[in-house]
């Protein structure tokens, strides 16, 4: 007998960097990394500006994570750690960032990101993470005024979303793709815990579901999930979703569709948010210690 | 800013809330030594400011933590909420 051991919980990894600019050129380089329970993301910026990051799967050891993300943001830049102004650590794993100069909590890091991302016009965003999911209410400045954080089980996590891939043999990626395309939308599992939807997914499977159907009745359960959340802080329309699950078209139409509003688009990656509002908190520091020294 | 610590799950909301903003100008902490099973901390947030906070280990259990101050019938004021004279603590059940 042969058994499939093919993970299609996988995402695929990556780095980037901006090579029309020369990193020298600039005045204040700083750094955010985010160390996650799943994925871990480095982001270095040029005077505010994005100039390269990396997003890869955490490890076991989450220094190390930190140390790998970095190394490979800063892949092919001519950069090195030490040519870092300031470095702020943020996420699950903040304070095991070994090169940081300060640890800032994610809730603040995904509404400075989400601000520089979205526009000051953000009000209400959603950061579904690996872990966990928070529900985050910030002013035109970016700084947060109401904050929910969900952390007690995976649901509605993209950790949840991870075990159901496997579960049903479909590449992460392609789960929300499949999940739409139903012709009826199904009812939504009744819960989202990942233990108990399992066997239920299990048992619907038996009944006769296709994995489509399935699927789209866990996205659905998520999205409805996560709406409990948003009302309690307050929702405004000018909303954005961070975060893995913000790749999933699945969970991000039924929501928008709960909702009855559209969230807001941006050219950047929504799993660097957080990373993104750790190098931005970072480089507000420098310019704070140098106004001191200064004085 | 609003902190809300606590969760959500098939058995309800359980949620403290904290308006931060009002810990900014207190001076007596009042919250921390109420709360007869020492739920409350004060911390130094993202914005450099000392706030009260729910410590991290009973976050995910405030519905039990919490009980004994929330009888069925005839519950008295919760000390916490009673304690903090600028009204920055509200539970949500
Ligand atoms: S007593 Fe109230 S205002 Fe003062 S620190 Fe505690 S929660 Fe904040
Ligand atoms: S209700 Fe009681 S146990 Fe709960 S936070 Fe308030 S004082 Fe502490």
């Amino acid at each position: 007998m042969s058994e499939n051991t093919a993970e299609f919980w996988r995402w695929k990894e990556y780095n980037w960097h901006d090579e029309t600019v020369d990193p020298r050129d600039g005045e204040i380089i700083s750094a955010g990394v985010d160390v996650g329970s799943v994925s871990s993301q480095a982001v270095v910026m040029i005077d505010g500006k994005l100039y390269a990051y990396s997003n890869m799967r955490t490890g076991s050891d989450s220094p190390d994570s930190a140390r790998k993300a970095m190394n490979w943001a800063l892949e092919n830049t001519g950069l090195a750690l030490d040519d870092i102004h300031y470095t702020v650590g943020t996420g699950y794993g903040r304070v095991n960032v070994p090169f940081a100069d300060r640890a800032i909590t994610e809730i603040a890091c995904h509404a400075r990101g989400g601000n520089l991302m979205y526009g000051p016009t953000v009000r209400t965003i959603l950061d579904m993470g690996g872990q966990d999911c928070k529900a985050i209410h910030c002013d035109e400045r970016g700084k947060v005024t109401n904050l929910l954080m969900n952390d007690k089980c995976a649901a509605g996590t993209g950790r949840g979303m991870e075990v159901f891939a496997d579960l049903l043999a479909v590449s992460i990626e392609e789960v929300g793709d499949l999940s739409l395309d139903v012709e009826e939308e199904p009812p939504p599992v009744s819960s989202t815990c990942v233990v108990f939807a399992k066997s239920e997914a299990s048992s619907l499977l038996r009944e006769g579901w296709s994995k489509k159907r399935v699927l789209a009745a866990y996205c659905s359960a998520m999205a409805h999930r996560v709406v409990s959340l948003l009302d309690r802080i307050g929702m405004e329309k000018d909303f954005a979703i961070t975060g893995g699950i913000a790749k999933n078209k699945g969970v991000v139409t039924r929501l928008e569709r709960e909702l009855k509003l559209t969230s807001m688009k941006s050219e950047y990656d929504t799993q660097i948010a957080g990373a993104i509002g750790a190098a931005l908190f970072a480089r507000a520091l420098v310019e704070k210690q140098r106004k001191k020294v200064a004085k | 800013m609003k902190a809300n610590y606590g969760y959500l799950d098939g058995s309800g909301e359980f949620f403290i809330t904290i308006d931060t903003d009002l810990c900014i100008e207190c001076t007596d902490h009042g919250c921390v030594d109420a709360c007869p099973l020492g739920l409350f901390e004060i911390i130094v947030d993202d914005y450099d400011d000392d706030v009260a906070a729910i410590k991290e280990e009973h976050r995910k259990k405030l519905k039990y933590d919490c009980a004994p101050c929330k009888p069925v019938s005839d519950r008295p004021p919760l000390p916490c909420v009673e304690a903090c004279a600028p009204g920055a603590v509200t539970h949500s059940w």
